[in-house]
């Protein structure tokens, strides 16, 4: 029993214990063990767990499928899943960007839903040529999303509304007036959702005919990776991301070192709340080309998970998107392929956000083994060296 | 003016009872953001029980319906403790785990209720079918004018609540444990000083509002949805905490602010109604409880003293 207990405490050191990789270590350990818990329910059900994770792989075009419609290869999927990975990378940073300021932004799916909806009314309906309207649609997300992301950090400011309680009920307030608008005067009778917006408005270029495939492609999913090192340089390599990181540990040593905090708290609101649009409008006029009323997007959620995941690293956040968007992206195939729930995929990207939110208690869990493992090896060397001490003695 | 008052009450009730299981947590320290997720799994675990027990009791049996309510207790319960070992034990981020548990709630309960529907009932769908629990109406004074409607048509949950409100308010004010409980939110190195254990009062706070959270869902899936299915999480947990903050923290004020938004939205349905708007209008009403508590905590929040220690990771070493 203390012989196992020894060889998992050396484990556990050896794999997580070099603090320079903690940051990459401790996250793929919270991912191997939430893949490991999902292995378990899948087994459960009678089902092969290696299959349905290559499922999962093979729907967001990363393994070939062992067939394909017409017009479809490994290409194709890979170019719609990553129409689906730039909203997620957008939203993911939103809520990094909140994170560093300690402030939580859990309503990146208002602010994408109303980011959207504007974007829609005013230029995804217009007769804009494509150079005017793309860029447009950009500008009006950036500008929306900001502005409910403000009043937020307004709120927060002005009033001590706690962020999370009051983006809660805008997301709330947001989805119902967002419905009953789509429902009244904007409504497809056919597919119950909005009318879609104009192809010359729209982020992604969807069915187009390339080579002899019909690819969807999207169109922003270079500037959002732009976006994640811009966002890094912003956060670490100036005044502004000091000035919020500092907010973010103690808003009091802050207040104390003559940065205003009410400022930074409304900034960081205001940037995070940008990000949310430009997730809200490649979403609704670049992913999807309608909104569907009283659903909020669950990419303002899975964001959360993500950016927990990459500790609210930037760059981190590519490759975790990345991740958590093959198995949201993945789990349609997977369903189709295996009959498993597709919901499985929600839950192991649940899982993987607990695991996450422990990263702290791994980290010190490891360090305390790191100390008992040094304690014990020293009294052994000790033993060692004065066995002839003990005897006389 | 009868339906908003039967209505409002037959919301604010379960949400009451919600916000008295959030005090507690909150006043002993933890803040809990995963009221959302927990009455969730708890209408979940009830549903599913009542769903089962439903084979083996005839159809106008009552059993199911108390069955759900116990079970709905424990399930939360017990979910809670989901929270309370990230918060207590792993010290985690409090407002993280919270946001974290009602996430993964929303996912496992929808994940759940597919599976045991195919693999337990043989059939497709994502709903338990509950219907909707049989009403009382209280014969003398029933009749009063106006506030008679208080004792007309109740559902059976409203009673249990009403009950049960009344003993956390009696533990929470007037024991020992509810005196140490105040003082973990405030300074809990006091406490344990005094010789209690901060963790196992902590512990049992946070168990507390998982069981009256569950309660809370299994009121509103017997009531308003009439099912258990993902459309239980539409933010009452999170109305409960804006009611509980409204309310300073404190039982009395609380019911207070329940009340207010169970007839906001009440009174909104009926204006709907009344007036022969279109239903689409139902959208904008279903706003209301959300737009009174934004106006409330803007004009409230600045006179609200939190618990001192709320959401700070208890450190026995740290003075």
């Amino acid at each position: 029993m203390g012989k196992t207990k020894h060889t998992i405490k050396r484990g556990m050191v050896r794999l997580l214990g070099n603090e320079r990789y903690q940051a990459v270590t401790i996250p793929m350990f919270a991912i191997l063990l939430s893949l490991l818990a999902g292995a378990v329910i899948i087994l459960f059900q009678g089902k092969n767990p290696l299959i349905a994770y290559q499922n999962l792989l093979q729907g967001s075009g990363l393994l070939p499928k062992a067939s394909y419609a017409g017009y479809k290869n490994i290409l194709t999927d890979f170019t719609s899943f990553m129409n689906a990975w730039t909203p997620m990378l957008f939203a993911s940073l939103s809520v990094a960007v909140a994170l560093r300021a300690g402030l939580f932004n859990i309503g990146v799916s208002g602010q994408m839903l109303t980011a959207g909806f504007i974007a829609t009314l005013t230029i995804g309906y217009s007769s804009l040529s494509a150079p005017l309207a793309k860029p447009l649609v950009l500008v009006a997300g950036i500008f929306i999303g900001a502005l409910v992301g403000g009043l937020i950090g307004w709120l927060k400011y002005q009033f001590n509304i706690n962020e999370v309680v009051s983006s809660i009920m805008i997301n709330y307030i947001a989805q119902y007036v967002i419905s009953f608008f789509i429902n009244t005067y904007y409504v497809n009778p056919v597919s119950r959702q909005s009318n879609a917006v104009s192809k010359e408005a729209r982020l992604s270029m969807m069915d187009t005919l390339v080579g002899n495939l019909k690819m969807d492609i999207p169109l922003c999913i270079l500037l959002a990776i732009i976006t994640a090192f811009l966002v890094k340089f912003l956060l670490d390599r100036t005044a502004f991301g000091y000035e919020l990181k500092c907010v973010g540990t103690s808003r009091n040593a802050a207040r104390y070192a003559g940065i205003n905090v009410g400022r930074n708290i409304i900034l960081s609101m205001l940037f995070s709340g940008a990000l949310a649009g430009l997730a809200g409008v490649t979403y609704y006029l670049g992913y999807f080309g309608s909104i569907q009323p009283k659903v909020l997007p669950s990419t303002g959620f899975d964001a959360i998970a993500v950016s927990l995941l990459a500790n609210s690293n930037p760059i981190g956040i590519i490759f975790s998107s990345f991740l958590i968007t093959v198995i949201s992206k993945g789990s349609t195939y997977m369903n189709s392929a295996s009959g498993l729930e597709s919901e499985i995929a929600s839950v192991i990207t649940g899982v993987i956000l607990l695991f996450a939110a422990c990263g702290a208690f791994i980290q010190y869990k490891v360090k305390s083994f790191q100390d008992e493992l040094a304690e014990e090896e020293r009294n052994l060397a000790e033993k060692n060296q004065n066995p002839t001490e003990r005897g006389n003695g | 003016m009868e339906r908003i008052i039967i209505d409002g009450l037959s919301f604010s009730l379960p949400l009451f009872i919600m916000a008295i299981g959030g005090i507690y947590s909150e006043k002993s320290g933890i803040t809990n953001l995963a009221l959302e997720g927990l009455q969730g799994v708890g209408a979940f675990t009830g549903a599913l029980a009542a769903v089962l027990a439903a084979a083996t009791f005839s159809g106008s049996s009552q059993v199911p319906y108390y069955l759900a309510m116990l079970f709905a207790v424990l399930g939360g319960m017990g979910y809670s403790l989901l929270h309370a070992l990230l918060c207590i034990r792993f010290k985690a981020n409090q407002t993280i785990s919270g946001v974290v548990i009602n996430i993964l709630a929303m996912a496992l309960t929808a994940f759940l209720t597919k599976f045991l529907n195919r693999s337990v009932f043989g059939a497709a769908s994502d709903k338990f079918v509950l219907g909707v629990s049989a009403k009382y109406t209280v014969p003398g004074l029933s009749q009063i004018p106006v506030l008679g409607a208080v004792f007309k048509d109740m559902y059976p949950f409203e009673l249990i609540i009403i009950g049960v409100a009344v003993i956390a308010w009696y533990v929470m004010y007037k024991t020992r444990y509810g005196m140490n409980l105040r003082a973990c939110g405030d300074n809990p190195h006091a406490v344990d000083a005094a010789g209690v254990e901060v963790a196992k009062i902590r512990l049992i706070a946070v168990m507390v509002s998982g069981g009256l959270s569950g309660l809370a869902g299994i009121s509103f899936a017997y009531s308003i949805s009439a099912n258990f299915s993902s459309s239980i999480y539409v933010g009452y947990g999170y109305l409960a905490i804006a009611a509980l903050i409204f309310g300073n923290w404190t039982i009395l004020p609380t019911l207070g602010s329940c009340l207010l938004f169970g007839f906001a939205r009440s009174g909104g349905y009926y204006l709907v109604q009344k007036l022969q708007m279109p239903s689409s209008y139902s959208d904008l009403v279903m706003t209301l409880p959300y737009v009174v508590t934004l106006l409330l905590l803007i004009f409230f929040s600045k006179y609200n003293r939190a618990p001192r220690a709320l959401g700070e990771i208890y450190d026995k070493g740290k003075r």
